[in-house]
C-alpha cells in the first residue's frame, strides 16, 4: 500500500474520531458535563439514517434520509440533556459520567433490539465509487468524509462567531452565573448544545457507516474519540479535531509498521504519555481552581 | 520579640498583572497583625504565597528564620503554619468532628500497617487526638455541631469550624482570611475575643486579611495596607487608617470608604 | 428511637456504634457462617461469588468512595491478582497461602506505580486515564502470550492450603468459608482505615484538595496510597475471581467489566461498605434473576427463552439511571431511610433527608 493512501484512509477515520471528539467537547465547555455516551449518540444516528434509507428498511431516498437523521438526533440530544441531565445539575461530574456510561448501555441495547447485531453497511450514491487524482486511487466516501469534516468545522466556526446564539454559547460557557445575570437562558441553551452535540455525532455516524459496516457496539469507538479529546486538549475545539486526526493517522501506520498485537495499542499509550507528560493536552485551555 | 514571618521584599506576576509588588514586612512573635486595602490588593495572595501555593517571582519569605521557598504546600502546616480560607473551604461530607481530626494530621504518629490493623498504640493515639480537638470544640463551643456533617450547617457555624480546624492543628502562627466576613455583629464580637484569647491564652499569633475595619482596629497591633499589590502604609490601626495615602486609596476605589471611615 | 450518650473517646473510635448494634452484626456473622448447611451448591456458589464482588467492590470503593478519585480501569488490577495469583501457583511453585497475599502486593504496587504520574489528574481526566489503563492491560494479556497464554487462556489450581483442598465444585462449602473469611478481614481492614488519619485524610482529599494540602496532607503521595489499598483489595478480588471461574483470559477482564463494577458500588451506595455488599447483590445475581423471569416469561408466554444480547448490561443502565435521579445514595442510602422511618415511628418526616442543593464545584476558573 502506498503512503499517501494510508495517509488518506487514516485522516478519514481521524476526521469521524475528530467529529465525535468535538461532541465532547462542545457539551464540555458549555456544560462541564462529560458525555461518554456520545460515542453511542454517533452509532444510533448512523443507524437512524441506515434505517430510513437502507432496502431493507424504509428504503427512503438518501438525500432525504441525511437531514433527517441529523434531526431526529439533534431533537434526541435536546431531549436527553431536558429530560435527564437537568435533573443532575450540582451532582458531581463523576456523577455525570457515570450516567452517561449508563445510557450508552441501553442505546447499544435499544439498538441491538431495533437494527440487529449483524453488521450493516449504509447505502449511499457514493459506494464504491473511486476518485483517481494521477497515479492514486481513492474511494470517493473517503474523500467524502474529510471534505465533510472540513465544511461541518468551518460552519461551526462561523456559528460560534458569528452568529447571536453561537455567541450567547460562548458566554455562557466562560462564565455561567454571568450569562445567567445577562439574561440569557443557560439551561435552554445546555438543552442545544445537547442537541447541536447529537447533530454533529449524526453526521460523524454517518460518515462512519458510508465508509465501513457498522453495528450497535460500535459507540465503543467513542472510547477511541474520547483518547482523542484529551491528545488535543479537553477544552478546545480545534483541538478535539486535531486529536481526532492524530489518532486516526497513527492507527494505519502503526498497524503497517509495527507488529499487530502492539499497533491497536498505539493510541492508547500516546494518550497515557500525554496524560503523565502534558495533561492538558496539546492545546491546552484549562486553569487551574482558585482559592 | 523576635519575627517570626518575614516577606522579604516578595514580587509575584500573573501574565503581565504584577498581584504582589516588592512587599516587604514582618510579623513578630505574639503579635495580631492585619493586612487592609481594597479588592484586588493582593492580600489573599500574599497568604497563597505563604502556604506556598504560588511561588514568588522575586523576594524570600522566612518562617523562624528560615526560608520556606522549599518547602511543598502540604509541608507548612507541619512548620506550624494554619490558615483559613476567604469562601469556606470545610470537607463537606463529614462532621465537624472530623474535619478538626483532619486538622491532627500534622501531629500523626503510627505506622501504615499499624493503622490497617488498629493496634494499641493506634487505638492510643485516636484518644489524644480525640482529648486536643475536643478542648478546641470547648475553646469554641461547637459542641451541639459536633456530630454534625458540613453540609448542612449555616455559614456561620462553618466560619467557626474552619477556625476550629486550623487551631487543631496547633499552629505557631495562625492565617485569617476574613475571618468575620457575611457574619453577623454578634459573630463578629466572638470572633474578635477569639483572636484575642488565641493569643494571649495560645501564645498563637495571628495574621489576618479583614475588611471590617472596626475588628481590625480592636484586636491588632499593627496593620498593612495594600493596594494594587504595593505596600501603602505600616503602623498602628490608628496610624494607617489617619495616613492620607490609605485614605485617598479608599476614596478612588468607591464602597470600601465607608468602612475605613467607621 | 434511641438516644446515644457518649462518655469516652472510645464511643467513637469502637467498630460498633452500641451493643444493640453489635449485637446485629455477630448474628449476620453467624447466619453467614452456617450458611453452607442452609443452602444447596448453586446458590451457595452464587452467594460466594456475591462475596468476590463485594470485595473487588470495597476495593474499588476505597477510591472513589472515600477518596472521590474516579476509576474507570479497575478490571486491570482483577487481572493483575488473578494472573498474578495463578503464575506464582503454577510455574512458581509457591502455595496459595503465599501466593494469594502476593498476588494483592503485586496488584498494589502495580496500582500505585499507574497513580504516582497520573495524580495530578482529575474528574475526566484521571476517568480517561485508567479507562487507557484498563485497555491497555487487556492487550498486554495478548501480547504476554508465553506467561498468559493470550486468548486461550490459563487454568486456575485447585486451593491447597496445608493438604486442606478448597475447590468451587468439589468443596463448595470450604471455598464459601475461605471467601467469607477473606470479606470479613477485607470489612475489619476498611473500617480501620475509615477511623485513623488515614482515611481522614482520603475524606479531606476527596471534599478539597486545596484545604487538605493546608492541613498538611501529602495530596500526591496519598492519592497514590489510596490507589495502592484499593489495588490490593481488587486485585485480591481477582485471585479469587480467577479460582471461582476455573479458567479465564483476557476476555474476562474487559472493559466492561472495569465499567461494571463502578457502576455497581454507585448503586450500593457510594462511601459506605454496605454499599459494596448491597452493589455486588444486584451485579452478582442479576444473570440468574433475568434467566429465571425469562424463563418464567416463556413458560407462561410460550415460546422459548431466546438470549438477548446486551440485556443485563441495559437492565443495569437504566437501574443506575434511576439511582442516580432519584437515589443519589444508592440503595445504602435508601435502607438508611428505611431504618430511620422505623426507628422514628410515626414521625418519620419526607424532608428529613433532603439534600442540600450544592453547585456544581467547577474546575475551571477564567
Amino acid at each position: 500500500m502506498d503512503v499517501l493512501q494510508l495517509f488518506v484512509s487514516g485522516l478519514a477515520n481521524g476526521c469521524v474520531y475528530g467529529l465525535i471528539a468535538l461532541g465532547f467537547v462542545l457539551i464540555y465547555k458549555a456544560t462541564e458535563a462529560v458525555n461518554f455516551a456520545q460515542g453511542d449518540f454517533m452509532m444510533l444516528g448512523a443507524f437512524i439514517c441506515l434505517g430510513l434509507t437502507n432496502p431493507q428498511f424504509m428504503d427512503l431516498p438518501f438525500w432525504f434520509s441525511v437531514p433527517v437523521a441529523i434531526l431526529i438526533m439533534g431533537v434526541f440530544g435536546y431531549l436527553v440533556d431536558m429530560v435527564v441531565l437537568r435533573r443532575m445539575f450540582g451532582q458531581s461530574q463523576v456523577a455525570v459520567i457515570i450516567l452517561t456510561i449508563a445510557l450508552g448501555f441501553v442505546l447499544r441495547f435499544a439498538a441491538g433490539v431495533i437494527w440487529g447485531h449483524e453488521p450493516i453497511s449504509l447505502r449511499t450514491p457514493m459506494a464504491g465509487e473511486y476518485v483517481r487524482f494521477g497515479g492514486l486511487v481513492l474511494g470517493l466516501s473517503e474523500v467524502m468524509v474529510i471534505i465533510v469534516t472540513f465544511l461541518l468545522t468551518l460552519v461551526l466556526y462561523v456559528y460560534f462567531n458569528r452568529t447571536k446564539l453561537g455567541v450567547a454559547m460562548q458566554a455562557a460557557s466562560q462564565n455561567q452565573l454571568a450569562a445567567y445575570y445577562m439574561g440569557i437562558p443557560v439551561k435552554r441553551l445546555h438543552s442545544l448544545i445537547w442537541g447541536l452535540a447529537g447533530m454533529v455525532a449524526a453526521v460523524a455516524g454517518i460518515l462512519f457507516a458510508s465508509k465501513g459496516s457498522i453495528e450497535p457496539s460500535i459507540g465503543l469507538l467513542g472510547i477511541k474519540a474520547f483518547a482523542a479529546a484529551v491528545i488535543g486538549g479537553f477544552g478546545s475545539l480545534p483541538g478535539a479535531l486535531l486529536g481526532g486526526i492524530i489518532v486516526g493517522l497513527i492507527e494505519p501506520f502503526a498497524s503497517y509498521y509495527i507488529a499487530a498485537g502492539y499497533s491497536q495499542i498505539t493510541p492508547y499509550l500516546l494518550l497515557f504519555l500525554i496524560l503523565v507528560f502534558r495533561p492538558h493536552g496539546i492545546l491546552a485551555q484549562i486553569h487551574s481552581k482558585k482559592v | 520579640m523576635k519575627a517570626l514571618l518575614e516577606i522579604d521584599n516578595v514580587t509575584l506576576r500573573f501574565g503581565g498583572v504584577v498581584a504582589v509588588n516588592k512587599v516587604s514586612f514582618s510579623v513578630e512573635e505574639g503579635e495580631v497583625f492585619a493586612l487592609v486595602g481594597p479588592n484586588g490588593a493582593g492580600k489573599s495572595t500574599l497568604f497563597n504565597l505563604v502556604s506556598r501555593f504560588y511561588d514568588p517571582v522575586e523576594g524570600d519569605i522566612r518562617f523562624a528564620g528560615e526560608s520556606i521557598l522549599d518547602r511543598r504546600p502540604h509541608e507548612i502546616a507541619r512548620l506550624g503554619i494554619a490558615r483559613t480560607f476567604q469562601n469556606i473551604e470545610l470537607f463537606e461530607q463529614a462532621t465537624v468532628l472530623q474535619n478538626l481530626l483532619v486538622g491532627r494530621h500534622r501531629h500523626r504518629q503510627g505506622s501504615f500497617a499499624g493503622q490497617i490493623l488498629f493496634t494499641p498504640f493506634v487505638r492510643k493515639e485516636e484518644r489524644r487526638h480525640r482529648e486536643a480537638v475536643e478542648k478546641v470544640i470547648d475553646f469554641l463551643d461547637l459542641q451541639p455541631y459536633r456530630e454534625k456533617y458540613i453540609a448542612g450547617l449555616p455559614y456561620g457555624v462553618r466560619k467557626v469550624v474552619e477556625l476550629g480546624r486550623a487551631l487543631a492543628i496547633e499552629p505557631r502562627l495562625l492565617l485569617l482570611d476574613e475571618p468575620a466576613s457575611g457574619l453577623s455583629v454578634e459573630e463578629t464580637q466572638d470572633v474578635a475575643f477569639w483572636i484575642e484569647d488565641i493569643r494571649k491564652q495560645m501564645g498563637i499569633t495571628v495574621l489576618m486579611v479583614e475588611h471590617d475595619m472596626h475588628l481590625v482596629s480592636s484586636v491588632s497591633d499593627r496593620v498593612l495596607a495594600l493596594a494594587d499589590g504595593k505596600m501603602l502604609s505600616l503602623g498602628t490601626p490608628q496610624e494607617v487608617q489617619n495616613d492620607p495615602a490609605v485614605i485617598e486609596a479608599y476614596i478612588g476605589t468607591s464602597d470600601e470608604h465607608e468602612r475605613v471611615v467607621a | 428511637m434511641r438516644m446515644i450518650f457518649k462518655t469516652s473517646y472510645d464511643a467513637d473510635i469502637n467498630l460498633f456504634r452500641d451493643r444493640e448494634q453489635g449485637f446485629w452484626y455477630m448474628t449476620l456473622l453467624v447466619l453467614s457462617l452456617i450458611l453452607p448447611f442452609l443452602l444447596d451448591t448453586f446458590w451457595l456458589g452464587e452467594i460466594t461469588n456475591v462475596l468476590i464482588w463485594a470485595i473487588a467492590g470495597m476495593g474499588l470503593m476505597i477510591l472513589v468512595g472515600q477518596t472521590g478519585q474516579a476509576s474507570l480501569g479497575h478490571a486491570a488490577f482483577l487481572a493483575v491478582g488473578c494472573y498474578a495469583n495463578v503464575l506464582l501457583q503454577d510455574p512458581v511453585g509457591l502455595p496459595f497461602i503465599l501466593s494469594f497475599p502476593l498476588a494483592g502486593l503485586i496488584a498494589g504496587l502495580a496500582g500505585m506505580l499507574i497513580a504516582l504520574p497520573m495524580t495530578r489528574l482529575h474528574g475526566v481526566y484521571l476517568a480517561i486515564g485508567t479507562l487507557a489503563i484498563a485497555i491497555l492491560t487487556e492487550d498486554l494479556i495478548v501480547i504476554a502470550e508465553p506467561l498468559t497464554s493470550g486468548v486461550m487462556g490459563l487454568v486456575a489450581p485447585t486451593i491447597n492450603i496445608f493438604g486442606l483442598e478448597f475447590d468451587r465444585y468439589g468443596t463448595p462449602g470450604r471455598f464459601y468459608w475461605l471467601v467469607l473469611a477473606i470479606a470479613i478481614l477485607m470489612v475489619l481492614a476498611y473500617r480501620n482505615i475509615l477511623r485513623t488519619p488515614l482515611g481522614r485524610s482520603f475524606a479531606a482529599i476527596r471534599d478539597s484538595e486545596v484545604s487538605a494540602r493546608a492541613m498538611g496532607v501529602n495530596v500526591a503521595w496519598t492519592k497514590a496510597i489510596s490507589f495502592g489499598i484499593s489495588s490490593t483489595i481488587t486485585g485480591l478480588a481477582g485471585a479469587l475471581m480467577g479460582h471461582f471461574a476455573g479458567i479465564f483470559n483476557n476476555e474476562t477482564f474487559n472493559i466492561i467489566i472495569s465499567i461494571q463494577l463502578l457502576l455497581m458500588i454507585v448503586i450500593g451506595g457510594l462511601g459506605s461498605i454496605h454499599g459494596a455488599f448491597f452493589g455486588a447483590i444486584i451485579v452478582a445475581l442479576m444473570p440468574q434473576t433475568i434467566a429465571i423471569l425469562r424463563d418464567t416469561a416463556g413458560s407462561v408466554f410460550g415460546g422459548g427463552s431466546v438470549a438477548i444480547p446486551g440485556l443485563e448490561s441495559a437492565i443495569f443502565g437504566a437501574i443506575l439511571i434511576l439511582f442516580i435521579l432519584f437515589e443519589p445514595m444508592g440503595i445504602y442510602g435508601r435502607w438508611v431511610k428505611i431504618r430511620t422511618y422505623f426507628q422514628l415511628f410515626p414521625f418519620y418526616r419526607r424532608d428529613m433527608f433532603r439534600r442540600q442543593k450544592s453547585y456544581l464545584k467547577t474546575e475551571r476558573m477564567r
